[in-house]
């Protein structure tokens, strides 16, 4: 087990110039800046952890002449708030790291789905996006980027179910193949990334995949912004070097009371104390969008799940049934055990149910919904039947 | 071509073949509830899950393209395990009070609980205490959400077939639901109350307006002198849902079943299809001399039909500005009602407030249409009860009647006698080849210039159709259409009356005369048909209506001796004082949500 510790990095939030970077960008081939990536073993910041790199190469081997570059900024995992921040403090990053990506695929057009509840960020960010506008044309180079809002709807962080959103149908997500590398926005080759994977992508180019590679470990490569909260003294956000384990995590963040971490929000895991040390926080161990969720003793894993599972009922999208349908299973099947109106032995039919709409679901929501109710599941039966 | 294993089994396919095709083709058998031939891939359902060789989850085998090397298992443990689950959250979903439903035994999900979920349920009941609400509000049909399993068929119908989108999904997660625009209830939409959902519905949630025991309570009324007439396209479906093959028609089986049911008489609404066709084509060969001789500019072109009542609604809604276009003629149905209440009655010595007229049609649009106010020409409701293709089976059915071993008989006259040209109304493009039957004939004093009077050029299931007769030799009266081109163009589904419409209404095509029939295929594949309806069968059941006309004595509306009776004893002329009292309408312009 490869355990790099607990380092704070600077990446996301250095100050560069980002005129030198683009330059720099645009200066290299295609070919030249997808190598970088590729070479950096950088995967996607938003939680499911494609390697960036692929994602590029695939859009741009693409032969159609109209791509679109999309970013992905509907930051909607409960716990997550780590694109807000980047947004606010380093737009200019942003920006610059689609460009780098329209230029890499060949795609001269831009679109930010910016999450509903932060169109209170709008002002500033359309401020930075003249400035950058301004720089792009002072360069020479031809891209741009819109704008679009989400309206408060989970599903449509999922891609296909974005790209739907932006063409302005119901939110919901595609079937897949063809993937969106291939067919996305407007049935263009669309390469759809992170807040965070942008930023690091440029961060790549301005430092070299060499700098990045020496950062983390052999399956999670480089640093990552983490969003933490609950039962902590020092909530907020850090860049850490992925490589740690829970328990370092927790000897640095927890409150000493810590009984479970939830990685990776509501889709992601539950790590119970027995588990801190032999877990690494990362692609080998529990991957994570960037959301640390701290609880003591004094919290209800019940209510922790059962609240969860709340959550997902409400932001199924309704589509397919397994989500639809298994959300609901679950939620009343717990509440039903936790009542006594069900035997505690009906919890082992839910985690078949949990099992199913793993690999029955049509996206990686309800592919997800599983992680955290099992995890819980196993770990507190007894908290969740008594 | 692509090569890929199933079950161990090597098959070769076109690329673009779905995984589930590639598997029926070779006998494997993969359970679907949201997938239908006629809509595009939804992949919701997800029923048809199975299992590809080094995919982390299973794959919905309608969405997937076969590909190269593939290795697919459709029936492992694990397909297995999951496809129950599938099938008891649905059911869990499901107010499943089957020994009432309409559907029972006619329903794909129960077929699927059949096979996936005896016993005891695994799952919570997640319809009781929930509140749901049944809309009655249309008078063609029931939608009951309680049996909603969120397949979304009837929405791509509507949307995508119809082009319509009165129902659209609304809400998320577990609210989610089929609505219409804010909740209205399916009276106050733009919905044609076509029916199409009504078709494709796998299960009870959709089903037409059941008439079926006021019927029983007309026939057995000893007071009550009940009259029947049977569309054009009933005749070659009805067979479906009660034994027959597809294509089979059953005409005079369906007769002598009427007749058993207790009908006092049984007659046919092709006998005022043909009047239709007199009426129509006077009032076009009017409206065209009214253009080119007189220079009128307030008579609209291209005419368009009036029979099939979904696209009356649908203009109503979406191009109000073009009502003045639609011919002023009732539907065969709505003709035949006036005529059963006045002339019918006349002749047979009956008091017209003692006769019941009931209607069997392809159709649950015409359930409305009889609804309208406008249909009260007789002095009565012109037709009390329409009933669909699917309940006259139900009828035939309770009445224990061996279908399949019926002899033949013949309909009962007056109103009974009819030609070629009006079983032909059953078929897209039948109304316009009857049509030019009559017309080209009044014109030319001959017939219209086709090999055996079959007019190739109008037939066929292209969405839309073109032709062009170039009218020669004309009569003396008729002497201003001399080398005239007459241009007349077809669509069926509104999905492709939507788009002639609008080439028609912006300018960028001209016609003199259009057919548009609500649903895809025209009457044959209306929306109270038997389930399933697809192209496939569509197609047979066409190629029994041209077989139907082949086989009349007279094909041509204009030479139907009761025709010439009526006009000579009641109607006296085409478009007359009578006509325009009975047989003609108007329209209503109505919203667009």
């Amino acid at each position: 087990m490869e355990n790099k510790g607990l380092n704070k990095v600077d990446l996301i939030f250095e100050k560069i110039d980002a005129k030198s970077t683009l330059e720099k960008a645009f200066a290299m081939t295609s070919e030249q800046i997808i190598e970088q990536v590729l070479e950096s073993g950088l995967k996607g910041r938003g939680g499911a952890g494609f390697p960036t790199g692929l994602k590029w190469k695939y859009t741009a081997a693409e032969k159609e002449p109209e791509k679109y570059i999309v970013c992905n900024a509907d930051e909607g995992e409960p716990g997550t708030f780590k694109d807000r921040e980047i947004l606010d403090k380093a737009a200019y990053k942003v920006y610059g790291g689609m460009a780098i990506a329209g230029k890499a695929m060949g795609a001269r057009k831009g679109y930010i789905y910016l999450r509903g509840e932060y169109s209170y960020l709008l002002p500033q960010l359309y401020i930075e996006l003249y400035k950058f506008h301004k720089l792009i044309v002072e360069i020479g180079y031809d891209f741009n980027i819109e704008y679009r809002m989400g309206s408060g709807a989970y599903i449509c962080g999922e891609e296909s179910a974005l790209f739907e959103s932006i063409e302005g149908f119901r939110g919901e997500p595609r079937n897949k193949p063809p993937y969106p590398t291939t067919s996305g926005l407007f049935a263009k080759p669309t390469s759809i990334n992170n807040v965070e994977t942008l930023v690091t992508a440029m961060m790549i180019i301005e430092k070299g995949a060499d700098m990045y590679v020496k950062l983390g470990t052999k399956d999670s490569r480089g640093s990552k912004v983490f969003s933490i909260s609950g039962d902590t003294p020092i909530p907020g956000i850090f860049e850490l070097e992925l490589g740690m384990t829970v328990q370092e995590f927790v000897n640095a963040f927890g409150d000493g009371d810590t009984k479970a971490v939830q990685v990776g929000g509501a889709s992601g895991f539950c790590v119970p104390r027995k588990k801190f040390a032999e877990t690494i926080i990362g692609f080998e161990g529990v991957p994570t969008g960037g959301s640390m969720k701290l609880f003591n003793s004094s919290r209800s894993m019940y209510n922790v799940l059962h609240n969860y599972l709340e959550f997902f009922t409400e932001e199924s999208c309704g589509q397919c049934t397994p989500c639809r349908v298994g959300c609901q299973q679950l939620l009343k099947g717990v509440e039903m055990v936790k009542k006594g109106d069900s035997k505690s032995a009906y919890l082992n039919e839910l985690v078949k149910l949990a099992d199913t709409m793993k690999i029955a679901s049509k996206c990686g929501l309800g592919q997800s919904v599983g992680n955290a109710f099992k995890s819980i599941v196993e770990n507190f039966r007894e908290e969740v039947i008594y | 071509m692509v090569t890929l294993k199933i079950n161990d089994h090597q098959v070769k396919v076109a690329e673009g073949t779905t995984v589930l095709d590639a598997a029926r083709s070779l006998g494997f058998n993969i359970p679907t509830l949201c997938n239908h031939q006629d809509l595009c891939v939804a992949g919701n359902c997800r029923v048809c899950v199975v299992e590809m060789k080094g995919a982390r989850t299973l794959i919905a085998s309608c969405a997937m393209p076969a590909s190269e090397g593939m290795e697919i298992y459709t029936n492992s443990l694990k397909v297995r395990n999951a496809r129950k689950h599938i099938v008891e959250l649905l059911l869990s979903e499901h107010r499943a009070d089957c020994t009432k439903c309409y559907k029972n035994q006619n329903c794909e999900l129960q077929t699927l609980a059949n096979e996936f979920s005896f016993g005891e349920h695994i799952f919570l009941d997640l319809v009781a205490g929930r509140p749901y609400e049944i809309d009655r509000s249309s008078p063609s049909f029931v939608k009951d959400d309680s049996k909603c399993i969120r397949c979304q068929r009837c929405v791509r119908t509507c949307a995508e077939l119809q082009h319509v989108s009165a129902i659209a999904v609304a809400n998320k997660g577990s609210h989610q639901k089929i609505s219409s625009f804010h909740d209205r209830p399916m009276s106050h939409v733009v919905c044609t109350n076509c029916g199409q959902c009504v078709n494709r519905c796998p299960t009870g949630a959709l089903v037409e307006k059941t008439y079926i025991d006021q019927v029983w309570d007309a026939i057995y009324d000893p007071d009550k002198h009940v009259v029947v007439q049977t569309a054009p396209a009933v005749r070659v479906a009805l067979g479906e849902d009660l034994g027959f093959d597809p294509g089979e028609r059953v005409t005079g089986k369906m007769v002598t079943a009427l007749r058993q049911l207790g009908f006092d008489s049984v007659l046919d609404t092709d006998f005022t299809a043909d009047l239709t066709i007199v009426e129509e084509g006077t009032e076009l060969l009017t409206r065209l001399k009214r253009v080119l001789v007189e220079g009128d500019k307030s008579v609209a072109l291209p005419m368009f039909t009036s029979c099939s009542p979904g696209w009356i609604k649908f203009i109503e809604h979406k191009f109000p500005h073009m009502l003045s276009n639609l011919s002023t003629c009732k539907s065969p149905q709505q003709m035949f009602g006036a005529l059963a209440k006045t002339f019918y009655a006349e002749k047979r010595g009956l008091d017209p407030s003692k006769v019941v007229s009931v209607s069997i049609m392809p159709c649950t649009a015409k359930k409305f249409e009889a609804d309208r106010p406008e249909m009260r020409s007789s002095g009565f409701k012109d037709i009390d009860y329409v009933l669909t293709t699917r309940e006259l089976a139900v009828m035939i059915k309770q009445a224990g009647i061996d279908f399949l071993s019926l002899e033949d008989e013949k309909y009962d006259s007056i109103m009974g006698a009819s030609t070629g040209a009006a079983v032909i109304f059953g078929a897209t493009g039948g109304v316009m080849e009857a049509a030019l039957r009559t017309a080209y004939e009044i014109i030319t004093g001959r017939s219209v210039p086709f090999s055996n009077l079959d007019v190739v050029p109008v037939r066929g299931m292209e969405g839309v159709k073109e032709a062009t007769i170039k009218i020669e030799g004309t009569k003396e009266d008729w002497k201003f259409l001399e080398g005239a081109e007459l241009k007349v163009a077809i669509a069926h589904g509104l999905v492709n009356a939507n788009k002639l419409v609008k080439a028609v209404s912006t300018g960028k095509a001209s016609y003199h005369f259009i057919e548009i029939m609500a649903c895809p295929g025209g009457c044959l594949g209306g929306g109270g048909q038997p389930i399933p309806t697809n192209m496939e069968i569509r197609k047979k059941r066409m190629e029994a209506i041209y077989a139907e006309d082949t086989h009349m004595a007279i094909r041509k509306s204009h030479e139907n001796p009761e025709i010439v009776a009526i006009y000579k004893e009641f109607l006296e002329e085409p478009n007359g004082h009578k006509s325009h009292k009975l047989l003609h309408t108007r329209y209503v312009k109505r919203e667009s949500y």
